[in-house]
């Protein structure tokens, strides 16, 4: 499905790895765990057929979830640099009931996230420049979630948020494209592309400078680049004849 | 439970095949028009109608029984086809509006005719079913095929009369609700007055009055003034059965609202807020979209509410706000899941729910075709499939079982081999007798309990 490493701890929630040390390193990956569903989220948030209006629930709920997500980030991020002050307790429930994405926390069996914490922090500690750098790129997710969000939903107000959505978009590849080259092609490597066409649409995204053509005439970018620039092409045409009929009249 | 559908008389039916044909073991071609998108009986549950993705509108009338053919009794055959709502173009949003049917709701009958309300994201329509049985024959002026006679011709005069003909039914529309909704359309719901309705979308409630098409009143609007501060969403509404004041509606954070319109003119301000504290142990990344309540029903009786979520249904007392009073696990085996069914977006999918004519059992759909039962009383529960194979004219439904690893009995399915492309999001249930109308994609199944001594 996404990942390899991440299908198998969605699925296989039987295994037992809190208890061993394969375990306990897989601890610090909840990063990378969180770190993908949040981008899931944010192309989720972007990849619907903008033929038809988007569901507003669906995009609602998508929407909590990443705020959810980097929420939670930004708090650990903190957290980690004023060095676990009144905040260490509820880092600990926060731990514990986000701890492993699809199963509850009262799976983890009693007592074992207790050494699973002090693990994890000591692990924590040491990805602190990772982290930092994590957090300073949440900081600007969050922004381009807002605009994005707004863009999603002001489908009336359509026209000038179209711009602003450009400049969005852009900031969240930003954001994708910043993170360690291995983890962006850990990320899109297994994509299964009936589900969404992101290589080809990020390719087309990144290589594609006609895009700045489009601004203000498409909402949102079509998985294929080909049908966007002809639809740009085709808008273009339509607002060359109108305005050549009304100069002549 | 089991004895209650072990007799169940099946039969499918689509809109390109008459319902009482069996059909062929050729492929399956499904073509996205003729997915089935809502369900709902009428009063007397004579009639049934589906809406599908096409903008079409199916209705069957059950065949009245006849002693001739005891096993014919009470089968349900076609009885109009009509096409609902064309898809539109937003011009000024450059947006398709589908015409898919959202939902249909029937009025109370109040004369020969049937009205029932279709609605597609934007617009409802009120249509009129007629029958027309009789024609007149025996014009002085016009011949049979209804041209002018030649006058000299005509020597007597002559009374027309009325002659039987076959059955014509008629659908027309006769009111159009337009242009009240900026979001889309999830639910409507006729009041008990059989005077007005309303109509729910993302963030707003209007109610109309059914002769009144240039006007709704606004009477929830959940809009925050920034866009950016949108985090909830209205997911169903329903009208009490029977107090024509109070309805309720459900939101994407799982809360039910409970509100009187004679409070004020802008219910904003709920009643009565029904919502569950969340289960802190049980608490993922997933918690709030799992909560997310998909469909809302009042009882027959009118004392309980019964709302569906991704994995559970629940019962909730009117009087008691704080938490439901009974819940029921769907499939609590999809909980570990989440995070697939959340990339492949079935974590979003809107399950219908339903009570029986006596409230005492409440039916609710899953995936791979299955749906399930459950009996207030005796607490227990049975899964179901619709599904061809099983599904034979007059064959026993088989109970089925989801196995979550350990013992795994024969005919279990596992959860790894569900297909979650086959899920029955809408069903429905007879007002008063055991039948119940089951869409699966684009087949609907009728399943009729018949308790045949002969057969014990």
């Amino acid at each position: 499905m996404f990942m390899r490493g991440l299908k198998r701890k969605c699925f296989d929630g039987e295994e037992d790895i809190e208890g061993t040390l394969a375990g306990i390193k897989a601890i610090p990956s909840y990063n990378l765990q969180r770190q993908s569903l949040l981008d899931m989220s944010l192309v989720k948030l972007q990849l619907c057929h903008m033929l038809v209006e988007p569901n507003l629930c669906r995009s609602v709920l998508i929407a909590n979830t990443v705020r959810q997500i980097q929420e939670e980030m930004t708090q650990d991020g903190t957290w980690q640099m004023i060095n676990m002050q009144n905040t260490g307790q509820a880092s600990v429930d926060r731990l514990v009931s986000t701890d492993i994405l699809c199963r509850s926390s009262r799976e983890q069996a009693e007592g074992k996230h207790v050494p699973g914490y002090s693990t994890f922090s000591k692990d924590f500690e040491g990805d602190q420049a990772q982290d930092s750098s994590e957090t300073m790129s949440t900081a600007s997710s969050v922004q381009a979630l807002r605009n994005l969000q707004s863009n999603v939903w002001e489908m009336e107000n359509s026209q000038e948020n179209k711009g602003n959505f450009q400049k969005s978009l852009d900031q969240i590849f930003e954001t994708l494209e910043n993170k360690s080259p291995n983890s962006v092609e850990d990320l899109f490597s297994e994509v299964d592309n009936s589900y969404y066409d992101l290589d080809t649409m990020l390719t087309g995204m990144m290589s594609n400078t006609k895009m700045g053509h489009c601004d203000g005439l498409e909402p949102f970018p079509s998985p294929t680049t080909t049908t966007s620039s002809s639809n740009c092409k085709s808008d273009l045409n339509e607002l060359d004849h109108i305005v050549e009929i009304l100069v002549e009249s | 439970m089991r004895r209650g559908i072990a007799r169940a008389a099946a039969m499918q039916a689509s809109p390109h095949c008459p319902a009482n044909v069996p059909q062929p073991s050729s492929e399956e071609v499904t073509s996205g028009a003729d997915i089935i998108s809502t369900v709902e009986f009428n009063h007397t549950g004579e009639l049934l109608a589906t809406g599908d993705k096409g903008g079409r509108v199916v209705i069957f009338q059950r065949e009245p029984e006849s002693k001739n053919e005891p096993y014919s009794q009470g089968e349900y055959n076609v009885y109009s086809t009509f096409q609902s709502h064309e898809p539109e173009f937003d011009y000024l949003k450059s947006l398709e509006i589908e015409e898919k049917i959202n939902k249909i709701k029937w009025l109370p009958q109040q004369n020969a005719a049937h009205s029932l309300l279709s609605t597609n994201d934007k617009t409802i329509k009120l249509w009129k079913i007629t029958e027309r049985d009789k024609r007149p024959e025996g014009y002085n002026l016009k011949d049979e095929e209804g041209k002018l006679k030649d006058l000299s011709t005509v020597t007597s005069l002559q009374v027309p009369v009325l002659k039987p003909m076959d059955l014509m039914v008629e659908v027309t529309p006769r009111r159009i609700f337009a242009n009240g909704h900026t979001y889309h359309v999830n639910s409507i719901s006729v009041n008990s007055d059989c005077e007005t309705y309303m109509s729910a979308d993302d963030l707003r409630i209007n109610l109309w009055h059914l002769a009144i098409t240039d006007r709704s009143f606004n009477i929830v609007d959940i809009k925050p003034a920034n866009m950016e501060d949108l985090t909830e969403v209205i997911t169903a509404s329903e009208f009490h059965p029977h107090h024509c004041n109070l309805f309720v509606y459900s939101s994407s954070k799982g809360s039910l609202r409970l509100c009187d319109m004679r409070a004020s003119a802008l219910c904003d301000k709920h009643s009565k807020l029904y919502e569950e504290p969340e289960d802190p142990s049980n608490r993922s990344f997933f918690s709030e979209i799992i909560s997310s309540v998909s469909d809302v029903k009042f009882s027959h009786s009118g004392r309980y509410m019964l709302t569906r979520d991704y994995l559970t249904v629940k019962v909730w007392d009117l009087n008691m706000e704080t938490k439901p009073v009974e819940t029921y696990q769907v499939h609590d085996y999809l909980r570990s899941k989440l995070c697939s069914l959340y990339e492949n977006d079935c974590i979003f999918d809107k399950f219908e729910c339903a009570w029986n004519g006596s409230d005492s059992v409440i039916m609710t759909g899953a995936y791979n075709n299955f749906f399930r039962m459950f009996d207030r009383n005796t607490k227990r529960d049975v899964t179901l499939e619709a599904s061809r194979e099983s599904s034979k004219p007059r064959a026993i439904l088989k109970p089925r079982r989801v196995c979550v690893g350990g013992k795994r009995r024969k005919d279990d399915i596992s959860v790894d081999s569900l297909d979650f492309t086959k899920k029955i999001l809408h069903t429905a249930w007879h007002p008063t007798e055991n039948i119940i109308a089951i869409a699966a994609t684009n087949n609907l199944y009728i399943f009729q309990d018949k308790v045949n001594s002969e057969m014990h």
